[in-house]
């Protein structure tokens, strides 16, 4: 038992340093002023007008694009368990790949696209259609969140679906259950905790999300997550910056909870 | 109580600054046989090669490191996470860090180059430095407009382009609060310095009214979107101009007439810095003639070294009006001033409403 303890002990260090130290410096800083001194306003400034526009931005693109990642998903995820062994893990990894490469380098590409004299454009000229002008608006950063943060969505989905006897749906058949009362009562409920993981997964990292209305938005699109980011890089208000960044650990806490009271038994994980 | 806080953020940034250490601990084995020095610079603004050039000469190890603007720099320095040896922040920044105790006097006596650069800019460094005693100036240039002379219509000469319709959604602002703020000011003819709240106002209604025309707001990417033709105005350092002309020949480099930003970025060594001598060493390094030509030809950013001035051999750079402009032809230049801690945050929270706009 005590050799089992000790085996944890790489993991309690790791957690400590990297995950309870941080968490501890965040809401020292979150709220205290710059004297020392406790404060609440730090939290309390989430209510100004500016703030508050920018969380409400990122809670709408977020949530639009995990819905459009959902729509996307499940159809994709249903594609896969009907394929045959080996053609499915191929498609698995055509799916994976772009994920081994910098989530950065990605989304400047996404820049290359769809810039004014992009590769979109650039083709769509060629083929005389009119230019498409999305790049720096909120549309060309649903895209890029859609894009970057699908397989998060593909992947629980996918394992809960292949999870299912196929057995359950020959039963539901041989009862006369048609194909649309098969998937809302049987395939449906079962991908349950899947569908809700996958929407934690997406929408968490798409609330915080600040490279990519940088890099898509060109700044002028301010989300919660860049509001946060200016305080720590550029107006070097760590407290300010602590402070929202508590107050969108609550978004994502409700979040969490939602998910584990779908998802007891943690069926859903992609793990 | 408020002690024992302090103590407590001490120590955590205390076991922070273990881990960098650590690792450039390993660097240490296998770097030169005179220790090493630390450098932290502006993104690609030297010549890499100059650095191999002073490891073989000094034996000096360099460790380098860069920031892309001097706000992100600042907190670095200040929480003292990490220590760096030699830093290469702007004039207002350097204010900001002898105001607040973060300098060490450089001892002159190992940097017998300094005699390489113009009196002219140790004269400018007076501004922020006054009695010359924390900087030697590496860089200095101006803050301008960059535009495509195929895309506007006639020449340019004013900060009210940006604010001209015709342009919309083909014209690039800083994504930095002072030069965005200085733009506007300069349009509304204030000082790009002032803390009058009225001014203020006023330039932040001209930066809101401005934005349906902005493209987007970059830093470092206004020269590759120039160079690809991606807009038609940008706002820009000079020292980028050279460059991207050298790419794209359509693109011609202007000091609007309301005036505008003459900056000198400078060589700093922060109190801390655990290999003083060695920064020295670095600093007297980098002013040398033919390694100060090198890296502005490298880097095109104007060096403030007169004897390398002297070595330039295309003609045209050298007597480059964007590279070496005559300042006595232009009215209202400025240098950026730190405004105080309270001056920061109310023009922090001036761009935040016209970002969240």
């Amino acid at each position: 038992m005590n050799k089992k303890k000790l085996l944890g002990t790489p993991y309690y260090i790791w957690s400590a340093m990297f995950i309870i130290i941080p968490l501890c410096m965040v809401f020292y800083y979150g709220f205290t002023d710059k004297k020392g001194a406790f404060t609440l306003e730090n939290i309390t400034a989430i209510a100004s007008a500016e703030h508050a526009k920018a969380l409400w931005l990122a809670l709408s693109l977020s949530l639009v694009s995990t819905l459009i990642c959902l729509l996307l998903a499940y159809p994709l995820a249903m594609i896969l368990t009907g394929l045959k062994v080996n053609q499915h893990s191929f498609i698995v990894l055509i799916f994976i790949l772009p994920m081994w490469m910098n989530f950065l380098l990605r989304t400047l590409a996404w820049q290359t696209i769809l810039e004014k004299t992009g590769v979109l454009n650039s083709i769509l000229s060629f083929l005389h259609l009119p230019a498409l002008n999305i790049i720096n608006t909120p549309y060309a950063i649903i895209v890029g969140m859609v894009y970057n943060f699908l397989p998060f969505m593909v992947l629980p989905i996918y394992n809960s679906l292949a999870k299912i006897d196929r057995n359950l749906v020959h039963a539901a058949r041989d009862l006369g259950a048609d194909g649309l009362q098969v998937f809302l009562k049987v395939t449906l409920p079962l991908t349950l905790p899947g569908i809700i993981s996958g929407i934690t997964m997406v929408f968490i990292p798409a609330l915080t999300t600040f490279v990519i209305s940088k890099l898509l938005g060109g700044s002028k699109v301010l989300l919660i997550g860049n509001v946060v980011e200016e305080e720590f890089t550029q107006a070097g208000n760590w407290h300010l910056g602590s402070g929202l960044s508590i107050v969108l650990m609550l978004f994502i806490i409700v979040n969490m909870v939602i998910s584990t009271i779908f998802d007891k038994d943690g069926e859903g994980s992609v793990l | 109580m408020r002690i024992t806080m302090n103590k407590f953020t001490h120590m955590i940034f205390m076991l922070c600054a273990v881990f960098p250490v650590m690792l450039t601990g390993c660097q240490k084995a296998s770097g030169g046989e005179n220790g090493e020095v630390i450098v932290y610079n502006w993104g690609e603004y030297l010549d890499p090669e100059t650095l191999d050039l002073f490891e073989e000469e000094t034996g000096i190890h360099v460790i380098y490191d860069e920031f892309d603007t001097n706000e992100a720099m600042y907190p670095k320095v200040e929480a003292g996470a990490a220590s760096y040896d030699v830093i290469c922040p702007s004039d207002y920044m350097i204010q900001k860090m002898i105001d607040n105790d973060l300098l060490a006097e450089i001892n002159f006596e190992n940097i017998p180059n300094i005699k390489n650069i113009g009196q002219q800019y140790l004269d400018q460094s007076r501004e922020f430095d006054p009695e010359n005693k924390y900087s030697v100036p590496y860089c200095f240039g101006t803050v301008g407009i960059l535009y495509n002379k195929t895309m506007v219509d006639g020449p340019i000469d004013s900060w009210s382009v940006l604010w001209d319709e015709k342009y919309t959604d083909n014209i690039l602002m800083q994504d930095s609060v002072r030069d965005a703020f200085m733009t506007a000011l300069k349009l509304n003819g204030y000082s790009m310095n002032t803390l009058n709240e009225t001014e203020l106002e006023t330039a932040k209604k001209s930066l809101i009214d401005q934005k349906p025309l902005v493209q987007a707001y970059v830093i470092d990417q206004v020269r590759d979107k120039m160079i690809g033709g991606e807009a038609a105005i940008g706002v820009i350092y000079s020292g980028e101009a050279i460059y991207t002309q050298r790419e794209n020949p359509d693109l011609e480099y202007v000091i609007p007439k309301e005036g505008t930003n003459v900056w000198i970025d400078a060589w700093v060594i922060p109190k801390n810095a655990p290999n003083k001598e060695n920064a020295e060493a670095f600093i007297n390094f980098m002013c040398r003639e033919d390694i100060a030509l090198k890296n502005f030809e490298y880097i095109t950013y104007s060096t403030p070294n007169t004897a390398a001035q002297e070595l330039i051999e295309d003609e045209e750079i050298k007597n480059s009006e964007i590279a070496f402009p005559d300042f006595d032809k232009y009215e209202n230049l400025e240098t950026f001033r730190y405004l105080g801690a309270e001056g920061d945050e109310l023009y922090n929270n001036l761009w935040k409403e016209v970002k969240s706009q």
